[in-house]
């Protein structure tokens, strides 16, 4: 250990100032880009499994309106028939 | 002979190992650092003539010398890229450049905390400060130019380009001191001849070094498998892998 005691850990020398600044900085900056790449993996997964959400609705109703346009046709075809 | 490497072009089967690794990265990290910063703040003796100044070199080296080093490996990258259309390695290289970036802004910062009780200024436009700004100024366009295209793998060929052109600041940044005349110290830890770093001094930046390389690694791999999800979106697999990873959040909300 080269300090006597814990004032003096925190002073450096004189320099405490400089050196727990750059250890604040260098720990606030990390932090911040761990955090956020967590966060922005989340994101990812959660905007393709909107979009995905979002085509699969299309696709329902892509298939419901294909399924009323024949129904409408049929009957169409059998009053003119009629 | 690199028959073994041919699985890792799969886009699922990197995702897949990227993840396991991470569990593993993040507990050195952790260690390394912890022990490095420790030693480093409370054990190594003071220097003779900065007195304890010189402890912010712990990680104004380690974080200068990576912000060098991230950047050369975000321009193998994105040369692999440009050349062989490999698309993984345009994710490898937009996942590297903020973590680059920070690395410098770390670099930078606490150089001037540094500089500051030492040289009596926080900034001055000296050859190692300018090109190591220059650095900084190169990956916010490179990120900007990744973030600006829809297409990824456009944004990934116009970010790859300014990625090369840029690799010529290296090569300035490392030889600066030699070059021209700087405030700015000459190189202490890597000297050919007599060492130049005492050993009780030179074991904890080892340490510290070894901890950050870890931890820049971690979070590669966290932003590296974003980037493969985005870049695949429309894959089976990751529609499957998507859905499972709702259905669990939901379970857990449950």
């Amino acid at each position: 250990m080269q300090f006597d005691s814990f004032s003096a850990f925190i002073d450096m020398g004189g320099y405490g100032f400089y050196v727990w600044l750059s250890f604040g900085v260098t720990t606030a900056l990390l932090f911040t880009l761990i955090i956020s790449s967590i966060i922005g993996h989340k994101r990812v997964i959660k905007n393709i499994a909107q979009r995905s959400q979002r085509e699969d609705k299309l696709r329902q109703v892509r298939t419901q309106r294909q399924k009323q346009d024949k129904e409408l046709k049929a009957k169409l075809s059998k009053e003119v028939t009629e | 002979m690199w028959k073994w490497l041919h699985p890792y072009a799969n886009p699922e089967v990197s995702y897949h190992f990227a993840g396991k690794l991470l569990p593993w990265l993040s507990a050195l990290a952790a260690l390394f650092l912890t022990i490095g910063l420790v030693w480093a703040l409370a054990f190594a003796p003071a220097d003779y003539q900065q007195g304890d100044s010189f402890r912010i070199f712990y990680i104004h080296v380690p974080a200068a010398s990576l912000s060098m080093g991230i950047y050369l490996g975000m321009a193998i990258a994105a040369f692999t890229s440009l050349v062989w259309q490999f698309r993984l390695a345009d994710a490898s290289a937009a996942a590297l450049a903020p973590i680059g970036a920070t690395f410098t802004a770390i670099a930078l910062i606490t150089g001037s905390a540094w500089g500051k009780p030492m040289w009596g200024t926080w900034w001055i436009w000296d050859a190692r400060l300018t090109s190591e700004l220059i650095l900084l100024f190169l990956y916010l366009g490179v990120m900007a130019l990744h973030s600006a295209f829809e297409d990824k793998n456009l944004a990934g060929k116009a970010a790859g380009i300014l990625t090369l052109v840029g690799v010529i600041n290296l090569p300035i940044i490392k030889y600066s001191v030699e070059w021209w005349n700087t405030l700015h110290q000459g190189s202490t830890v890597i000297k050919l001849g007599k060492p130049s770093m005492s050993v009780d001094m030179l074991w904890p930046f080892l340490f510290c070094f070894v901890g950050f390389i870890l931890l820049v690694t971690f979070i590669v791999c966290i932003r590296f498998r974003s980037e493969i999800l985005a870049r695949n979106s429309i894959r089976p697999w990751v529609r499957t892998l998507v859905s499972e990873h709702i259905q669990k959040e939901n379970n857990n909300a449950v």
